[in-house]
Order: structure tokens, then sequence, then C-alpha cells
């Protein structure tokens, strides 16, 4: 038959060229990563670099560093940039702190069936939707006033944070929080118990051996839960228009300046989240967090 | 691991406490939706169904919802597609840069999403490529690549390499391998990437955001939209409701896919 003949063939030529199959697999997805993504990036360095024209509103072709000097040297950029990596470090740091009692108790303590239950249950509101938890959490958030008795908070409680700052990180905590739990509960998981049995043969108490041993075997899971947290909460904007009320991060005047439109200047903005995300890769890559990924 | 009895007892209340605040807040959304008064104010004083039994004459909802769906259907093939061409070539093969393409693989998802909508944004704009439908297709099919990557590498990683021996031993071509052992094996996986994949391109609204032309509306950003109308905010309420019964159901299905392939796959 034509078709085996040529099955045949192929299969004889994958074999003697072991790498045509790689070259078959991986042109595809590599073309589409570089010329989609990584080119959409590339561009976006190079037009950070271009003026815009006062008049007609796009950029005039002219090289300049007026964007990236006006992001960098500004006073209020500085601290709105500050202000973003504070909130996404408050909300990784609660994030982790909410996460590893949470994480040990299922992995280590949990009955078989009830941390399978429990599994499910925490990752199941992930997939809830984005806008309809930041949506919830208004509801849970909004202040009293005269004309009703405000959300969930204020109207059980009679008392809320409002819409703030506070109310952006603990919604963030709220979006992100299984983010930190999954690598946390993984890492716990694989560590084995004649690791936790020799240490306290070794006289070591549950607090010595949790410090000693737990700890610094959770570093990478830790780590890669972290690239989540950080990197989504740094770049929200919606969270912060929802529940912010006053409070702006970078996400917010990137869009502004985006939709002005003043593109290399909102360029020039988006350089910042990826700077900072490309430091905190290569911090959390030698705390062995790819490993985990 | 051993632990006095407090310790066992308040890592237990910690646990069960943050699974209840888990829900709390899309409990109250359900029982908004059936707010009488189109407020977020609580406690809802009266109830009703009207803005359940009226949701489906909102012509702006159902067309946001169909324009999800198709574009969410579009990117997810493209990334499936991607997504497992990707993992065949970093499992099977041993190359230079290896590691470099994994990483960019991750990089849509380990960067913000601003980033990607408004590098992508840019880049359409800059090429003189209109912002439609298709550039939100482009950009949510990046995104997506990764999550249908991780779940068929996963499962390469796992299945037992003597199933392929053995097929490769009874005579099999490579073709044939591939069809009747490897396939099977890792469908289960494709598929469950694919919902995954799905269900994030379904609710993500930055990069929707950045790259949609004027016209396009998918659900999030009717929701976005409509949230601080007074006369559509119960609608919302109804909607978000409805988005969590669709894909609570859809992700546990996809958890089961992928678990229950993991024992075929052997080893």
């Amino acid at each position: 038959m034509a078709v085996a003949g040529a099955e045949r063939r192929l299969t004889g030529f994958l074999r003697a060229r072991p790498r045509a199959g790689l070259v078959a697999t991986i042109t595809a997805p590599l073309a589409w990563l570089v010329v989609v993504y990584l080119g959409s990036l590339a561009m976006l360095v190079v037009s950070a670099f271009y003026k815009l024209d006062e008049f007609t509103g796009k950029s005039n072709g002219q090289f300049s560093f007026e964007n990236i000097t006006v992001v960098v040297t500004k006073g209020v950029y500085r601290s709105l940039m500050l202000r973003s990596v504070l909130v996404a470090t408050a909300v990784t740091v609660l994030c982790l702190v909410i996460a590893l009692p949470v994480a040990l108790y299922i992995s280590r303590l949990a009955s078989k069936w009830a941390k399978r239950g429990m599994i499910v249950a925490l990752l199941l509101p992930l997939w809830s939707g984005y806008l309809v938890k930041v949506y919830a959490l208004r509801a849970v958030f909004a202040p009293g006033s005269d004309f009703g008795s405000g959300g969930f908070l204020n109207g059980t409680f009679g008392w809320s944070p409002g819409f703030g700052y506070v109310a952006v990180v603990l919604t963030l905590v709220y979006l992100w929080f299984p983010y930190m739990l999954l690598p946390m509960y993984a890492g716990l998981e694989r560590l084995p118990n004649s690791l936790l049995d020799a240490s306290s043969d070794l006289g070591a108490g549950s607090l010595r051996t949790f410090r000693s041993v737990i700890m610094p075997m959770l570093v990478p899971s830790i780590a890669a839960g972290s690239i989540f947290t950080f990197s989504l909460s740094l770049g929200d904007y919606i969270t912060v228009r929802v529940v912010g009320g006053t409070a702006q991060m970078i996400g917010n005047i990137i869009e502004r300046v985006l939709l002005a439109p003043n593109q290399p200047l909102a360029a020039a903005f988006t350089l910042w989240p990826v700077g900072i995300m490309l430091a905190y890769l290569a911090l959390m890559a030698r705390l062995g967090a790819f490993e985990n990924l | 691991m051993k632990v006095s009895r407090s310790a066992f007892w308040s890592l237990r209340l910690v646990t069960y406490g943050v699974i209840g605040l888990m829900y709390l807040p899309l409990v109250i959304i359900l029982v908004l939706s059936f707010n009488a008064s189109s407020s977020i104010s609580w406690p809802p004083k009266s109830f009703t169904t009207k803005w359940w039994a009226t949701i489906i004459d909102v012509a702006s909802a159902r067309e946001a919802l169909t324009t999800s769906v198709k574009l969410a259907m579009i990117a997810v093939l493209i990334a499936i597609v991607l997504g497992t061409l990707l993992a065949f070539a970093l499992q099977r093969f041993d190359f230079y840069g290896k590691n470099a393409v994994s990483f960019l693989a991750v990089l849509p998802i380990a960067l913000p999403g601003i980033v990607t909508g408004v590098a992508m944004r840019n880049a359409f704009v800059r090429l003189g490529l209109d912002l439609g439908l298709l550039s939100v297709v482009a950009g949510h099919a990046t995104f997506c690549i990764v999550i249908a990557y991780n779940n068929v590498a996963a499962r390469l990683r796992r299945m037992a390499s003597n199933v392929r021996e053995a097929s490769a031993d009874l005579g099999a071509s490579g073709w044939q391998t591939f069809r009747y052992v490897t396939w099977p094996l890792m469908r289960g996986a494709v598929v469950s990437g694919g919902i995954l994949a799905f269900a994030l391109s379904f609710d993500e609204v930055v990069v929707t955001t950045f790259t949609a032309g004027a016209g396009v509306e998918t659900l999030p950003q009717w929701i976005l939209n409509n949230f601080s109308r007074p006369n559509v905010l119960p609608y919302v309420t109804v909607v978000a409701t409805l988005v969590m019964a669709i894909s609570l159901p859809l992700a546990w299905f996809a958890q089961r896919l992928s678990d229950g392939g993991e024992s075929k796959a052997g080893r």
C-alpha cells in the first residue's frame, strides 16, 4: 500500500535523522512565541524610545530618551512604582503566611479523604472567575453611606476598611493565594516522612523540625508560588479600580496613558514592571523556583 | 508529623477558616443576584427572581457570551496544537537552549498581563494591523500555550518509556506507536489542558481590554463595563453566578481527567 510505504519511509527518515523530529515539533510553537510574543516585547522596548508628536498624536519616528527620563526620574512616578512593589510584596508575604499553615495541615495532618476534598475545595474558586471575585469583594468591602448599610462587612459587623489600599491588598490575597498554596502543598507532599522521623529521633521538637528541616526544603516551592502572587499583583489595575477608591498603582497609569493615547509613554511605563519582574524572576531562579513551576 | 494537640487544632481551625473565607464572597454574590433592590447593600431587604427570569433578554450580555466562547475556542485550538508540539519537543529531545525555550513558554504568564497586553497592542498598532477579534485571539493563544504545554509535558514525563519500546519491538512504526500507544495515553492531558486554557481565556480581561478593537466585548469586559451602572448591576451578579455555575464543574471535570489519566499512563 502506498500509504504504508510512505509511512515506513517517514519512520526510516526520522530514525536516521533524530533532529528532524525536533525540527518538526518545535518550529511552529517556537516561531509563535518568538515572533508574536518576543517580537511584541522587543517592539515595546523600541517604542519607549520614540517621541509623541503633539499634533498628530502619533509617534514621529524621532529617537528620544524623553519618555524613559520621565518615568525614571519623576518623583510622582517613582513613588507610584514603589507603592506597587510594596503592595505586591505585602500580598506575597500575606499569601505565604496564610498558605503555610493550610498546606501543612492538608499535607501532613489531614486524613486521606479529607485531604483530597480540601484540595478540590481550595482549587475550585480559582476557576470561578477573576472579575466575579473582585466584584464579590467589592460587595464585601463597600463602606456604609447615608443611602445604605454598605457591603457585607459594614452591614454585618458595622465596620469595613472601605475602599483603599487595605481592600486592594486583601482582595489580591484572596485572588492569588491558591497560587502560593499549590506549589507549597506539592513541596510538602514530596517531603519524605523518614526525614521528619529522623529529625524527631535526633531530639528535635516540632518547631525545630519545622525550622531546620521543612522550611529549607520548602524554599523552592515558595519561590515558585511567589512569582505568581508577586507578578499578578504588581500589574493589576482592575482590582485597584474596583475596590481601591482613590488608590493608584502602576497598572492604572499605564492604562490611562495608553488610552490618552500616548503609546510611547505607556511603553516606557511598562518597562518598569518588565524590569522588576525580570529581576524578581532571576532572584527566584537562584532559589530554585524553576524546578517547581 | 507529630505536633501537639493545641498546634493540631489551631492548624485545623486556620485551614477550615480559610476554606470558609474562600467561599463567603461567592455566596454573597449568589445571594445578591436575588436582591430586589439594585444595590450591593448588605443585608438585602427583599428578594426577587426577576433578574434571573429576564437575564436572557439582556442582548448585550448574550452577545458578550457568544464573543467569549468564540474567542476562547479559537485561542484554545491554537494553544493546544502549539502547546502539545512544544511538549513533545522539550520532553523527547535534548538540544542547546532547551531551558531558554521552556522559560520563554512560561514568560507570558510570569509577566503581568498588562505587559503582554500593552506590548501586543503596541505591536499591532505599529504594524498597521487592525485591533479586532483576531488580535485578541493572538493574545489569548499566547498565554494559553503554557497551560496546554504544562499538562501534556507532565503526562509525557510520567509516561513510562517501556510502553513505546514494547510497541517498537512488536514492529510498530513510529506513527503506529503514536497512534495506538502514546496518543491514547496522553489524550486526557490534552483535553484537560484544553479545558483549563478555555477557562483561563474565558476569564481573562486585561490582555483582552488592550488588544480588543471597538465592538469586541467579551463577558468579563461586559461585567467590567456594567458593574457601575445601577440599572444593569443586578444582572452583573446574575452573570457572575452563571460564570461560576459553568466554570466550577468544568474545572472539576478537567481535574478528574488529568488525575484519571495518571494511573493509566503507567509507572
